[in-house]
């Protein structure tokens, strides 16, 4: 099952995701909608995809384009209101998600599916230590007492190799460096041995040189416990390394997904073909740069058709009236552009 | 060099005038008597040497006493051409931004120079340093807090006439400003809107026109684009280089991305903790960086093309940036670094050409042959602040 299209019901089509049953994340058309005073914003419209034990899928888009709310109502932390889910279903481990009282999504947070949040200083909280933080997962979930909850907390930051875990413990999050706060976030996702961590912007925030650190720690462990990782980002750079699928979004839809060597070699979408001309190179020293024109469009007015008509090179007519399907261009490649044949056969040319 | 003085006259006629377009008769009339020399020839307009700046940490409250002081910059030389484009890049701490703010004289150093022309900015007071800064604007990170949001964009690009009158006499005003916004490719009609009715992307482009409304010769920018989204950071970089361009400007350009930075830079000063530990041309930097530190952060750097990354040197540094209120004896960088011994400890390296530069055999004629670039001889011919500078192969994907 893809997206429901515009007016028809759901349409069966093909899967480009190939939907399997077993995979451990099963989204399915998802719809989250922001009732605010201008009116509602559609931040999610029918987006569906799938992640496996083991496997890392990329969530790839700008500011708004509906990535984290996608995180959020997944994880079930979206703020409500403003935020209502109002469609599909989340799969998780065979059972859906949205159908299940508030007390078992608790059970199901923090233990099986855990969240690596973008800016470390305000997720933590500040008058605890962060050995109380991270204990305190283990108080809640497992019953430990303190005692026990302190030495599993020293070991956990022993395992993302913060220097001197045990005097560490103490000390409250202000008193880490910005690239150590991040592995105590790694750290208590990682506390219960989630099956699924979704990290929204996980480096972000921090320098180069401990980016890599952070990427480099949580792909290791992520091997280690095979879990899936769902990776939220805007940076096409980090994606490339770590990723095994990529899913683009643009205003609340996805519109390509691919493995990830296919999505950077031949974009099956012009806006990902854009984004992808639009970043500067470290290995190039470019001319000009071949900057998408144009802004997203706010999500209280999406243009009709497809919503990125307005800002596509591509664009015809047909692009102004018709929304396009996610349309299967390849073995597990999808893309939401009716032009989508022309553009690999372009690039093929090439 | 000669060109100075009768580019000031210039620009002050057509002030004075205060003809339609005077903004872009003078820029034009700059442009026409430098525009032709390659970069490289050109004449240094800014000239920094030794600058420092050290933050006092006190302790006592009625008592105050001095007990250390946090160096932020600490011992900074380089140069800036007319029209060229200096990229500084280093990661948060390394006292990058504190170079911007002593640059625009918003900060006065502890100790060295900054001479624009000739004249020592730093000694200056009053209505010549008034002068200066006029000539040497600013465009900030955050175009979400760099703007007033109870001012009308009309205001803000204005405003710096308000401190400047000579520039754009009180009736030429409103038209100066429409045509800012023009220049800078917003709608003129949108004087009268406040920054939040903006986009980050446009709200960047007020930013910057209200940086180019003085005619300034430098403009010094901090981030410029980090805040923005990619799509949108592509467009406020060209339009910056457009602007570079029509303008003959000269750009300090500060930033942590270093792909955005070999992409608008023609030479690039590296920092690390106060100091600048590598300084070349854009190619010297990026394809034949001689620093750990340089070759570190270009390793880390993701690359968005998977098959690149595959047989990339990666080098992944361990710990953090040291406190600058303590930083290490000798070399900052030895406490990260792979090649550090006791001589690191012990002796700080010069920022230097490295010894034997030029590659072994015959290295006296290619010493000969001046700033040739590319050609693998001359490679490592840039200064570098390492006892054991040497190049590294494949830090950069081909």
């Amino acid at each position: 099952m893809t997206q429901t299209q515009a007016g028809g019901g759901p349409a069966p089509g093909p899967d480009p995701d190939g939907a399997d049953p077993a995979r451990l994340l099963e989204v399915r058309d998802l719809r989250v909608e922001f009732r605010t005073r201008d009116g509602v914003a559609t931040a999610v419209d029918g987006v569906s995809f799938g992640v496996a034990a083991g496997e890392t899928l990329a969530v790839l888009g700008e500011s708004g384009c509906g990535k984290s709310v996608t995180a959020q109502a997944v994880m079930g932390i979206l703020d409500s209101p403003p935020g209502h889910v109002t469609g599909g279903e989340i799969r998780f481990g065979g059972r859906d998600l949205l159908r299940m009282s508030a007390e078992g999504r608790r059970a199901v947070r923090g233990a099986r599916m855990a969240m690596i949040f973008q800016d470390a200083l305000s997720a933590l909280n500040p008058v605890l230590s962060v050995g109380q933080q991270l204990g305190e997962m283990f108080q809640v979930h497992r019953g430990a007492s303190r005692k026990e909850a302190r030495a599993k907390a020293v070991e956990l930051m022993e395992r993302v190799r913060i220097p001197a875990a045990r005097e560490r413990a103490g000390d409250y999050p202000h008193q880490f460096s910005g690239g150590m706060r991040q592995r105590i976030m790694i750290a208590m996702a990682l506390a219960l041995e989630p099956e699924l961590i979704i990290a929204d912007e996980p480096t972000t925030a921090l320098d180069v040189t401990v980016q890599a650190q952070v990427m480099e720690l949580l792909a290791e462990l992520q091997s280690e416990y095979r879990m899936g990782l769902i990776l939220i980002t805007h940076d096409l750079g980090v994606v490339a390394d770590v990723a095994d699928r990529i899913a683009v979004m643009y205003a609340g839809r996805i519109v390509e997904t691919a493995p990830v060597g296919d999505l950077y070699r031949a974009p099956a979408h012009p806006y990902t073909r854009g984004l992808l001309d639009s970043i500067p190179r470290l290995d190039q020293k470019g001319q000009q740069l071949d900057a998408v024109k144009g802004l997203p469009p706010s999500l209280l007015r999406v243009p009709p058709g497809c919503s990125f008509h307005p800002r596509c090179p591509l664009a015809r007519p047909v692009c102004h009236a018709d929304e396009p399907p996610l349309y299967e261009v390849g073995q597990g490649r999808s893309s939401a552009c009716h032009f989508w044949k022309e553009l690999l056969d372009d690039e093929c040319a090439e | 060099m000669t060109s100075a003085p009768s580019e000031g006259a210039a620009a002050r006629a057509a002030g004075a005038g205060g003809a339609t377009g005077a903004h872009t008769a003078a820029y034009e009339s700059r442009t026409a008597l430098t525009g032709t020399a390659p970069r490289e020839a050109r004449e240094a307009i800014l000239d920094v040497r030794d600058l420092v700046k050290h933050y006092p940490l006190t302790q006592g409250v009625v008592i105050k006493r001095q007990v250390g002081a946090v160096k932020a910059v600490d011992g900074v030389s380089f140069e800036l051409r007319r029209g060229e484009t200096l990229g500084i890049v280093g990661e948060s701490g390394c006292g990058k931004s504190t170079v911007a703010k002593l640059v625009t004289s918003l900060e006065a150093p502890t100790s060295g120079s900054i001479r624009f022309k000739g004249e020592d900015v730093t000694r200056l007071s009053g209505r010549a340093l008034k002068a200066v800064r006029r000539n040497i604007q600013m465009v900030f990170q955050d175009p979400y807090t760099s703007l007033n949001p109870r001012m009308t964009v009309g205001d803000i690009v204005g405003e710096p006439f308000d401190i400047h009158p000579e520039v754009a006499p009180k009736g030429e005003r409103r038209r100066a400003v429409r045509e800012l916004l023009d220049v800078v490719g917003l709608d003129p009609e949108y004087v009268n809107r406040y920054p939040h009715q903006f986009s980050g992307g446009q709200r960047q482009r007020i930013g910057i026109a209200r940086g180019l409304a003085l005619r300034p010769e430098i403009i010094v920018a901090d981030e410029p684009v980090s805040a923005l989204d990619v799509s949108v950071q592509a467009q406020v970089v060209n339009l910056m280089e457009r602007l570079q361009d029509e303008f003959d400007l000269s750009y300090i350009f500060i930033a942590h991305d270093l792909s955005v930075v070999r992409h608008i830079s023609d030479r690039v000063g590296v920092m690390y903790l106060g100091k600048l530990v590598e300084t070349g041309t854009e190619s010297e930097i990026y394809e034949h960086p001689t620093h750990p530190y340089t070759q570190a952060l270009l390793s880390a750097v993701p690359v968005p093309d998977p098959g690149a990354e595959a047989g990339r040197a990666r080098i992944v540094l361990e710990g953090d940036v040291p406190s600058p209120a303590n930083p290490p004896s000798g070399c900052r960088f030895r406490t990260r670094c792979w090649k550090a011994d006791e001589r690191c400890a012990r002796e700080e390296p010069p920022l230097r050409i490295p010894d034997g530069a030029g590659g072994g055999a015959g290295s006296g004629g290619e010493g000969a042959d001046g700033p040739g670039r590319g050609t693998a001889g001359n490679a490592a011919r840039h200064p570098s602040a390492c006892h054991y500078a040497e190049e590294k192969a494949r830090i950069v994907p081909d």
